[in-house]
């Protein structure tokens, strides 16, 4: 071959090489955009599975075996239905709920649902940090060491991360709930029997067995989470273009979320359900009872789980409760500002991890109390939130011809009319019949 | 003269001259095309029948809660609504407003107002808006706790108010825009870093409604300074003449970035709206990608033959169309048209007028190829503290200049 045809072929082979570098980072910028998007879906809805959840998820395996486990593909629906709403009105109008709420419904209304909001969240901060010292309990750490440190660390992670790395921080904590996954293996499940009662319902009339029914769905279900999910998509700058992206960020997110929800209650109802170890009182309370009957990693995994469950949602709970009612009420929020430029922003979030975290350290706090009024206040709460949303979503001149289509709408009112019913029920037990309340982890 | 609330005075209730209940007051008009800041009307709600308008020459007392009329009943004329009038209520009350003073996106929490006398009748006007704990308060409160009280807890709280005149309403209909007389010339007196921030505090409609409305070169200027994804967003729902106004008055690096964060079809649309020479200069820098040294430079760039004299230099600049900001190295050229040399422009100031500028340039001479990665242009910038390099093609030619601001933000981006 003479000079000029070797140098050609080179020239051919730079090219190619050049094509496939352009080629890979073109994949590589899509899959990076894709993971950008990825992320308020599937952090709200995991943290979902905060300590009450995983609590209320364990024991109705305990309880019920895989009795319940159909509930899972209706709460799927719902779960989707609702915040594929606060995605759609996230990427449409740019604004978040609480501003909406503010500029549609006025002053009142907006500071009525905030300062519920903030009773409801506070009781969720109590549970999760008395669900960070039950974890540790099992590591045999004790509450007065476990509290104040897990408190300082979410303060601190929080205050000297910014948005983008704080997000980051918490998509990893995601895979942690893969501790899920294996305690479930390790428990040596009857696949068979667990994926055929997911997909042909049993339903039984008693009062517990409809209670815990009740429990699933409303521990699931939070206002919070739509407030989140929305300022999440509204600050990743998503237009009505990524709407797509967004849907599949909220489908992940749901479905994820349940997958783990499914995992938990098959490795209790393997284990504790089977072996006749059904009256556990919380999910510390499963993970020791796993231990002798599924080994000790079992055990462990699954108080793993739960402290990086609580753990996750007690750095996301404040922050986005303090957030949010500075949203609604005018005050500067968000922790890309300075301590000097949104002081009642950071006095809020500093407020609810310090009231949160302290009351699990006085000894005969009355908890249960708090608890149940966090509870009553949630059912308040929901509603109205629900309703704001189907109100907001509707409005053509918000949503332009983004508004729900009728079938949407019956399928959105029905799921908001039946979590209403579902909650209110629970706000009438916790009342009324606290002790059948307990029972299902509340 | 009192100060009054928009909280106090909506819902009040109006009497007419004989001492008649007419109707509560719903809400409060402001016509700026007559006075940018007079309450003009009152609407006038009542129940099941139609509402009706009193004029402010129509109205004798104003207090919180109570409005008193000098004409009758039948003397009000009847509500019809109208784009050109600005409703306290509805366009203010817990709207956004950017705050041009403090710069800013504030939320309204009341309305102040001033009362002025004048000939028996009674005018109001706005004097500020609250945006603070006080307004928050009175909202809250109104009609649960009584007036005294309310104005006791509101003395304790600190009161947080943006004069009216720095207050810049954000109107999304263009068309009402100009019938309420909103004018952006405010904004365009902020420096465009402020303009880019307040800008990402608002929503994409509120977005699009201030970038269409301010003049190109401020468009441009706060384009530059925005994020990327928002750029894009915005300029996508631009139409394609006006964004190719816009994106004409970039800097060539920046407005190639914008086009590239464009879907193919309307980057197509943009270049084929923009003069031939920008949008040539636009699309040769397309072709490199973003994180090689092509992708960061710009493509003007001043230079001059390196036998030049200092004098003949300095001429040479002032008869080019430079942007001042690129304007910080001379680069110097061979008679084959190669980089020669770079020249700092501030020891061209200090030279003598008659000093070849090849003696004054920079050593040694540091330049990339355009498909360099930006790594080794960081490297560069910090090994040799560069304040701006060359970029030259395979023959050696000067195509672009990577400035330190450029740099500046790549790697704020990686942080």
């Amino acid at each position: 071959m003479d000079y000029t045809s070797i140098n050609n072929r080179v020239e051919q082979w730079r090219q190619r090489a050049v094509g496939v570098r352009r080629r890979g980072r073109h994949t590589w910028r899509r899959l990076a955009l894709l993971l950008a998007i990825l992320g308020p879906g599937l952090i709200t809805s995991n943290v979902d599975n905060d300590a009450g959840g995983i609590s209320t998820y364990s024991l109705a395996g305990a309880q019920y075996g895989y009795l319940l486990l159909w509930s899972l593909i209706p709460m799927t629906i719902a779960l989707y239905v609702t915040e594929e709403m606060c995605a759609r009105m996230g990427v449409v109008t740019g604004k978040g709920l609480s501003d909406l709420i503010r500029e549609e419904f006025g002053f009142r209304p907006t500071f009525f649902v905030m300062v519920t909001g903030f009773f409801v969240d506070l009781g969720n901060v109590v549970a999760e940090f008395a669900g960070v010292a039950s974890a540790m309990q099992v590591f045999h750490v004790s509450r007065y060491i476990a509290v104040p440190i897990a408190g300082l660390i979410v303060w601190v992670l929080v205050l000297q991360g910014t948005y983008r790395q704080v997000e980051k921080i918490f998509l990893a904590l995601c895979s942690f709930y893969l501790a899920y996954l294996f305690a479930a293996i390790l428990a040596k499940p009857d696949w068979l029997q667990a994926a055929r009662h997911t997909l042909i319902p049993t339903v039984e009339f008693n009062t517990g067995y409809l209670l815990m029914l009740t429990a699933l769905i409303g521990t699931t279900i939070a206002p919070w989470q739509f407030f989140y999910l929305q300022a999440g998509y509204v600050e990743k700058r998503l237009g009505p273009r990524q709407y797509p992206q967004a849907r599949a960020d909220v489908i992940a997110g749901s479905v994820t979320c349940m997958i783990i929800v499914f995992f938990i209650i098959v490795a209790t109802a393997a284990t504790l359900y089977t072996s006749g170890h059904r009256n556990i009182t919380d999910a510390a309370d499963a993970a020791q009872a796993l231990v002798p009957l599924a080994g000790k990693w079992a055990g462990l995994l699954f108080a793993f789980g739960l402290l990086n469950a609580s753990l996750f949602a007690a750095s996301i709970l404040p922050l986005s409760t303090a957030h949010v009612i500075c949203e609604g009420l005018g005050f500067e929020a968000g922790i890309d500002n300075k301590f000097s430029e949104a002081p009642i922003f950071y006095w809020l979030y500093t407020a609810l991890i310090v009231i949160g975290g302290g009351l699990i350290l006085i000894p005969g706090a009355p908890l249960w109390r708090i608890l149940v009024l966090s509870q009553v206040a949630n059912g308040i709460w929901l509603p109205i939130v629900l309703i704001f949303m189907l109100k907001l979503i509707n409005r053509k001149d918000l949503m332009g011809d983004q508004v729900n289509s009728p079938t949407f709408n019956v399928v959105a009112w029905v799921t908001v009319v039946a979590v209403i019913v579902l909650t209110l029920l629970l706000v009438f037990y916790s009342i009324f019949f606290p002790t059948a309340a307990t029972g299902v982890g509340l | 003269m009192s100060m009054l609330h928009a909280t106090e005075l909506l819902g009040g209730e109006a009497y007419d001259a004989q001492g008649n209940f007419v109707g509560k007051v719903t809400e409060l008009f402001i016509e700026p095309a007559d006075q940018p800041n007079r309450v003009a009307r009152y609407l006038l709600g009542r129940g099941k029948y139609l509402p009706l308008l009193a004029r402010h020459d129509q109205v004798t007392f104003v207090a919180p809660g109570v409005i008193k009329l000098k004409v009758e009943e039948k003397d009000l004329e009847h509500y019809h609504p109208n784009e050109a009038w600005l409703a306290v209520r509805k366009d203010l009350l817990d709207q956004q407003i950017i705050d041009t003073s403090g710069r800013k996106v504030v939320r309204v929490n009341d309305v102040d107002m001033a009362e002025q006398r004048i000939n028996g009748t009674v005018e109001l006007r706005v004097t500020d808006v609250d945006v603070g704990l006080t307004g928050a308060a009175r909202r809250l409160l109104q009609g649960l706790a009584s007036p005294g009280v309310i104005r006791r807890i509101q003395d304790k709280l600190p009161a947080r108010v943006i004069r009216w005149e720095f207050v810049n309403l954000i109107e999304p209909d263009p068309l009402r825009r100009v019938k309420l007389r909103i004018t952006h010339q405010k904004l365009e007196k902020m420096h465009p870093a402020d303009l880019a921030d307040i800008m990402e505090d608002l929503s994409p409609v509120e977005r699009h409604a201030i970038i269409s409305s301010l003049d190109e070169q401020s468009a441009a200027d706060t384009l530059g300074e925005m994020d990327s994804r928002l750029t894009s967003q915005i300029v996508e729902k631009l139409d394609p003449e006006r964004a190719a106004d816009i994106i004409e008055e970039m800097e060539p690096d920046k407005a190639a970035d914008v086009l590239a964060g464009l879907s193919p079809q309307v980057s197509h649309d943009v270049l084929e709206e923009m003069p031939g020479k920008e949008a040539r200069e636009v699309q040769a820098l397309l072709r490199y990608e973003e994180s090689s040294a092509g992708g960061m430079m710009n493509s003007d760039l001043i230079f001059v033959g390196e036998t030049a004299t200092r004098a003949e230099a300095v001429e040479w600049i002032r008869n080019q169309d430079v942007k001042l900001e690129q304007l910080d190295t001379l680069f110097l050229i061979n008679g084959d048209a190669q980089l020669a040399g770079a020249v700092a422009i501030a020891r061209l100031m200090l030279a003598p007028e008659d000093q070849q500028v090849i003696e004054l340039k920079s050593e040694p001479l540091v330049s990339l190829p355009p498909d360099a990665d930006e790594k080794e242009v960081f490297e560069l910038f910090d090994k040799y503290n560069l304040r701006t390099l060359g970029v030259i093609d395979g023959e050696g030619r000067p195509i672009g200049v990577i400035t330190v601001d450029d740099v500046v933000t790549r790697l704020r981006a990686r942080l």
